[in-house]
């Protein structure tokens, strides 16, 4: 199961190095999505996956030999939750930027680099 | 006492959410300038207890050291604490009279205050996830400020700034998995304590080289800083002197703390990489200064130029060196900030930014040209002035550990700051005044409009007079860091796992 996410993780880095390469914003931004994407898998597997003994759930019956590890769980959680505030803003700023532009071309964003 | 520790990120939570709710201008107005002096007095008395214990550390929630998050502070953190708390208040009170109308100053301080909490939370962490969190909260209040006017140009460097910091997050987030996958704790002093007598610890420069490229990008060094020059010169420049005074320095920060801790297991390849970077991040920096003609783009190139100098202190890892690294982030800070403030008054005075556009503003202000001499001299490094000992000792530390490459670029950068400042005081100060030698218009500053640069000049002048002190302190910190033995003991208190 590990040897499949992995691949998926790396699919996702792919895509959204592809898209982040690509001339409009908002396929920047769904670049953005897939990578914070792929990094949270990539957190989430790094204790490894443990299937079927979750942590807290029937109390002592559990061993802590085999249970999962809750820690990176608990910080994909954190990650999600940051990373769609990021993006929510992003969008926000695209769409303010379109509204004054009426450009998504990456390319137009040239005036305050010299 | 040690709650203390805690509050450099309390204080500023509590005033988000008060601001939230009362949403009153006038009040914004008094409670900004006097919280963020109460901040101030707070990280002071922090470093007197730091010199008095060595170490404070608090476990938040409870939990025992690597299970819960702990916050540490030492005397690099708290030095960094007290020299950001002298920012903030400073730009507290020049937010006052310089932010336009177009700004609500209530929105303003909400965002404010949550960089500031980030950034406390980035000094006093010990967690290397928490690192991540403070880092996010800094790095949405630093977007949603850099694009607060809603200009073309604000938005369009809004972009560019975000862009290019997002990647840097996301990468720092893989670090940090990568990073758990292998060793089991994220707690900082626990990661030193196991890769302390890992023989196996060359495995870590992947997550290594995750971090690097990440603070890396926060820092802006040479091939990673290109968001910096591209959005510093837009938003308003209260803003502008808050990002250059801090934002890059935390970067910095993160970098000492992480490769004098726990990253030191490859120092051949590592020391050598970021003297490489330090190198070509001063030079890079310092020529794209001299090449430009508008106060805040030669500021923010030199922004740039100014990080080689702390980088190579860590490069050439000898307490001095570092001791210098910490001298040296202390006093830009301080001198930094303080050319932007004295740009913005001159953009008060002549109502632009080109240097071509104005002159003569000698004669008609002098205070303020002794107030951008005092940074300025102390960013070329002339004697009495902090600048000086921060490059002395670096350039010292470079000759005694033999890395006489770098020290041959440090100096010859130093030339390039010296003409990049020489030419704003050529041009804003001593020149005539462009076109028919009549300005248009003329302004005469108040007492609070002088006020944060007076400030900030004298406490240049006095890091520079006591030198010997601010050393002494700065060794300190640099012998905590090369023997990090109190720090993981505090943490651990004795814990074997």
């Amino acid at each position: 199961m590990e040897i499949v996410l992995a691949i998926v993780v790396g699919i996702l880095y792919t895509a959204g190095v592809y898209l982040m390469l690509r001339r409009s914003i908002l396929k920047f931004i769904i670049g953005l999505i897939f990578m914070s994407n792929a990094t949270n898998l990539l957190v989430f597997l790094s204790a490894g996956l443990v299937s079927g003994s979750p942590v807290f759930v029937d109390g002592e019956k559990i061993n802590a030999e085999v249970m999962a590890d809750p820690l990176p769980q608990a910080l994909v959680l954190t990650a999600i939750v940051i990373g769609l505030g990021i993006v929510v803003f992003t969008l926000a700023l695209k769409y303010k930027f379109f509204e004054l532009t009426g450009t998504d071309d990456l390319d137009q964003l040239k005036k305050t680099d010299n | 006492m040690i709650t203390l520790v805690a509050l450099p990120i309390l204080i500023p939570f509590v005033l988000i959410i008060g601001m939230l709710v009362c949403r009153s201008d006038k009040l914004a107005r008094w409670l900004g300038p006097v919280a963020s002096g109460l901040l101030l007095l707070l990280t002071v008395v922090l470093f007197v207890f730091v010199q008095k214990h060595g170490v404070l550390a608090i476990q938040m929630g409870g939990w025992e050291a690597p299970f819960g998050i702990t916050l540490v502070v030492d005397y690099l953190s708290a030095l960094m604490l007290v020299v950001s708390a002298i920012i903030l208040f400073v730009i507290a009170v020049y937010a006052l009279n310089f932010l336009p109308d177009s700004i609500n100053i209530n929105r303003f301080f909400i965002f404010f205050f949550g960089l500031a909490m980030g950034m406390n939370g980035a000094f006093v962490t010990g967690d290397v996830f928490n690192l991540f969190v403070w880092f996010e909260v800094m790095l949405m209040s630093s977007f949603v400020l850099i694009t607060m006017g809603r200009s073309k140009d604000q938005l369009e460097g809004g972009i560019k700034y975000l862009a290019l910091n997002l990647v840097g997050s996301l990468l720092f987030l893989a670090g940090v998995g990568l990073l758990y996958g292998k060793t089991g704790t994220l707690n900082m002093a626990h990661l030193a304590e196991i890769l302390k007598n890992d023989d196996q610890a060359i495995l870590m420069n992947t997550s290594a080289v995750l971090f690097f490229i990440a603070f890396g990008i926060k820092a802006a060094v040479f091939p990673l800083y290109f968001w910096l020059p591209a959005s510093y010169h837009t938003p308003n420049i209260t803003i502008s002197s808050l990002f250059a005074g801090l934002l890059t320095k935390v970067g910095v920060y993160t970098f000492i703390r992480f490769f004098t801790l726990f990253f030191v297991h490859d120092p051949q390849f590592w020391h050598q990489i970021l003297l490489v970077v330090a190198g070509f991040t001063m030079v890079a920096g310092g020529l794209a200064a001299a090449a430009h003609y508008e106060t805040r783009r030669i500021l923010s190139y030199h922004i740039i130029s100014q990080i080689g100098y702390m980088i190579m202190g860590l490069g050439i890892f000898t307490p001095l060196a570092i001791a210098g690294a910490i001298f040296f982030t202390l006093h830009n800070m301080i001198a930094k900030t303080n050319t932007f403030l004295v740009s913005g008054m001159i953009n008060k005075a002549r109502g632009t930014f080109e240097l071509k556009e104005i002159g003569g503003l000698f004669k008609e202000s002098p205070l303020t040209a002794i107030l951008f001499m005092i940074p300025a001299f102390a960013l070329a490094g002339v004697p009495p002035i902090s600048g000086f000992f921060a490059k002395f000792i670096l350039i010292k530390a470079g000759i005694e550990n033999g890395n006489y490459v770098i020290t041959a670029v440090a100096i010859f950068t130093a030339m390039l700051t010296l003409y990049s400042m020489i030419k704003i005081w050529n041009e804003a100060f001593l020149k005539k005044q462009p076109g028919n030698g009549n300005p248009g218009r003329s302004y005469s500053f108040s007492f609070a409009e002088y006020f944060p640069s007076v400030l900030l000049g004298i406490v240049s002048i006095l890091m520079g007079i006591f030198a010997m002190y601010v050393f002494g302190y700065t060794m300190e910190a640099a012998n905590q860091l090369i023997n990090p033995d109190l720090y993981i003991e505090t943490v651990l208190k004795g814990i074997k796992l």
